[in-house]
């Protein structure tokens, strides 16, 4: 594997490689010295046009867990407000020899088209409203520690489809593990033919009580300005997981950061059924596993001639 | 063509020897000589039975087809102010090499052709520079604003085949029926890309399964096909004449439909990419040259418009030709402009397409690659004697790679790039003289 740009480009037996590796990390972290000299020389280049805090920083510890040197590039403040392309940005950054670069953008595709630009590694740490694939892989390993795995689960993906890289990412990533996946939410904000990735759809709640997890997305405050939904109110109203809707069995997931009092309710977010904390844990272990998967065992890229023209 | 502009040429002295003429308005089927002298068809005779006079020089036809040239209403050729995209050399080459033998180029320029100085200096420019007739529509409203109209009448008077607002819709309607009312003045035809922009948001490709899956946000079919309801309407009140610009969805072609049936005065076009390429293409490479607009639709919605080719409802081929440059593509799919360049594929896309699998008979595509002049009132190439010289030579068994071998236009954002294409243009004969030769075409001999 040279790259991870989608999670339908995994299989199950892929997925579960990188799940049991990440497993076999936990124990690094748990040391004094929270280190492995795994990819030591090697060269990680976290690209973000985006704002982000945790997957940011889980893939900068990640990457140092596993003694590589990381270069943290954001948007602001670069030549990228000067108007430098992306593609100007990825070749010129390439100069610095990187192994791997992970990148968010809110550009659909982006990270293919720097996959296409540069001889390294990429990540995609999410690209618009398409994929955010290392967070669905975070989310199922939270799920196998919580559940032992999810085959045959019933798993409700509640909110903001539409506008949601992460409802995309692990609608394909639950159901290559076995789960049978509902996405529910307000008709404005589920996308048309959503159901040619498998998924059911559900526009109320009815039904969530046969769920084994149920997965709250962020509600952005702005989709109300857009007319998305008529009001935050009744947006909680309706689709807000509170301590009377989720049920003691039921597994509690968010990709965070948390609207509290809009998608959940505060309650729920300390509940024992939440997993949000664990999620985030989970998030730099996998990374390490990710980084590992594409990097360890792998001669450093041939640096011949960038590929000038290369892509579209 | 008094209405066209072109530069001065030496008119053509060929003979075409042996090529299948195909002229289905002409009712011609079979492979002929034709002669052409000082420009004009002077001769139209059975295979093989002229001979080339002094100073003709003759080309093998054996194996190959002669079509009535192509005529395109619907092409942008970013002049004024966008030459780095195309301009009107670079176009018109682009055009002839694709078998045109005259354009009709949209005023969504920069200055935007709304005025009939801008229009008088373009066609100045055209008598220089293009390399085939051109002709130039003027917009509809003052710089696209969609708010006041354009001296439609004297545009009229200074050469402007027709209006267009192309790239937008008229989104208000009472402005729309204003210039349907001013038609009677300017008399010339009101061209109209139809889209709701409430209904397109900030779409960038079809609303489907794909866009489902991609996270892109999608540009609905209905945002067509209401405000073609909504125009039809107009027109038929106001008893006006209206085009139906790049149509893409099923539900389009059943409201020009349901207009023509009415006695609407409505003509629509589609364009070679939306009869042949669907959304799905983009699942395979989101690549941004696939970005145009209205949008690659669904097999449902390409199924509709070659229907409503086969059955008359849709009238003619258009290409939509929209060159961008390199740099402006290459960028991420939402980020990049609409549009694909388009003719110098539009032939092979649909002969190979639809023609080879039986989809299409040829001589309706012929037919329907010249249609779009009579709209605009033009007239429609023939292979006839007397006739000025307007017609294309193909060779329809050679097969090629599109982009392979580079384009005539100044960019490269065809839509059909890397694809095996079959149907090439050997030669284009444009009012009366030689505007294109495929560089690996030579001449037989020169009497």
């Amino acid at each position: 594997m040279r790259h991870l740009l989608s999670i339908e480009d995994l299989d199950r037996a892929a997925i579960e490689r990188i799940l049991d590796r990440a497993k076999s990390f936990t124990e690094v972290s748990e040391r004094e010295i929270k280190k492995v000299p795994a990819l030591r020389g090697r060269r990680v280049l976290n690209l973000f046009y985006e704002a982000s805090t945790r997957t940011r920083s889980s893939f900068e510890l990640a990457a140092k867990s596993l003694s590589a040197d990381v270069i943290n590039f954001a948007a602001g403040g670069s030549s990228v407000e000067k108007g430098e392309s992306l593609k100007d940005t990825v070749q010129t950054l390439s100069a610095y020899q990187p192994d791997l670069i992970v990148i968010r953008t809110p550009h659909v595709g982006a990270a293919k088209l720097v996959a296409d630009w540069t001889t390294a590694s990429v990540v995609n740490a999410g690209d618009g409203k398409h994929e955010h694939p290392t967070q669905a892989l975070l989310d199922v390993y939270t799920l196998r520690e919580r559940l032992g795995g999810i085959d045959g689960r019933s798993i409700w993906i509640v909110g903001d489809v539409t506008h949601s890289r992460v409802a995309r990412s692990n609608i394909h990533a639950f159901q290559k593990m076995g789960a049978k996946v509902t996405v529910c939410g307000p008709p404005t904000l589920i996308p048309r033919d959503i159901e040619a990735l498998g998924c059911d759809v559900a526009y109320t709640l009815d039904g969530l009580e046969k769920a084994d997890v149920v997965y709250a997305l962020r509600m952005q405050k702005e989709r109300m300005t857009d007319s998305f939904v008529p009001s935050i109110r009744e947006y909680a109203a309706q689709y807000q997981i509170d301590g009377r809707r989720l049920g003691a069995r039921q597994v509690l997931m968010h990709p965070g950061p948390v609207n509290r009092g809009v998608e959940l309710a505060a309650e729920v977010i300390d509940s024992p059924q939440a997993v949000i904390g664990q999620q985030v844990a989970a998030g730099v272990v996998t990374r390490m596993a990710v980084l590992y998967e594409l990097l360890a065992g792998r001669t450093a890229p041939d640096r011949g001639p960038l590929p000038v023209g290369a892509g579209a | 063509m008094s209405r066209l502009d072109h530069r001065a040429q030496r008119p053509a002295d060929l003979l075409i020897r042996g090529a299948h003429v195909l002229d289905p308005r002409e009712r011609i089927d079979a492979p002929h000589d034709v002669l052409v002298r000082d420009g004009v068809i002077a001769e139209i005779a059975p295979p093989n039975s002229l001979d080339a006079p002094d100073g003709v020089e003759v080309l093998d036809g054996e194996g190959r087809h002669l079509f009535p040239g192509f005529v395109d209403p619907h092409v942008h050729l970013r002049t004024p102010g966008q030459e780095h995209k195309e301009d009107l050399d670079s176009g018109t080459r682009a055009a002839a090499a694709g078998g045109y033998v005259a354009v009709v180029a949209m005023p969504n320029t920069d200055p935007t052709v709304d005025s009939a100085p801008v229009l008088r200096s373009l066609r100045e420019a055209a008598r220089r520079e293009a390399r085939i007739p051109v002709g130039f529509m003027a917009s509809i409203t003052r710089g696209l604003d969609g708010e006041a109209l354009t001296e439609m009448a004297e545009l009229a008077d200074a050469g402007a085949l027709g209006f267009t607002d192309d790239g937008k819709p008229v989104h208000r309607a009472g402005i729309l029926r204003k210039a349907l009312q001013y038609q009677r003045l300017a008399n010339r035809l009101l061209c109209l890309h139809e889209e709701d922009p409430t209904l397109s948001g900030r779409g960038v490709m079809h609303e489907g399964e794909v866009s489902a899956r991609l996270g892109l946000a999608g540009i609905p079919s209905i945002s067509e096909s209401t405000l073609i309801a909504r125009d039809a309407s107009l027109a038929g009140y106001e008893d006006g004449r209206i085009h139906i610009q790049h149509l893409s969805a099923r539900e389009s072609v059943d409201a020009i439909a349901q207009a023509k049936a009415r006695g609407v005065k409505i003509t629509a076009e589609a364009s070679p990419h939306h009869l042949t390429l669907t959304h799905e293409a983009l699942l395979e490479r989101l690549d941004t040259r696939l970005k145009m607009n209205p949008p690659l639709r669904s097999e449902d919605d390409r199924r509709a418009l070659i229907a409503g080719l086969l059955d008359g409802t849709i009238d003619c081929i258009a290409t939509d030709h929209a060159p961008h440059a390199r740099e402006e593509k290459e960028v991420p799919f939402e980020e990049a402009p609409m549009g694909t360049t388009g003719l110098e594929t539009a032939f092979a896309a649909v002969y190979t397409e639809l023609v080879v699998p039986g989809v299409l008979p040829l001589e309706l595509v012929v037919d329907k690659l010249s249609a779009g002049a009579a709209l605009v009132e033009l007239p429609l190439p023939a292979i006839r004697r007397g006739e000025g010289a307007n017609f294309c030579l193909l060779d329809l068994e050679a097969e090629y790679e599109v982009g392979e071998a580079g384009y005539e236009s100044r960019s490269e954002n065809c839509c059909f790039a890397g694809r095996r294409l079959r149907g090439r243009v050997l030669a284009t004969v444009a009012a009366g003289a030689v505007a294109f030769r495929q560089r690996t075409f030579s001449v037989v001999g020169a009497a």
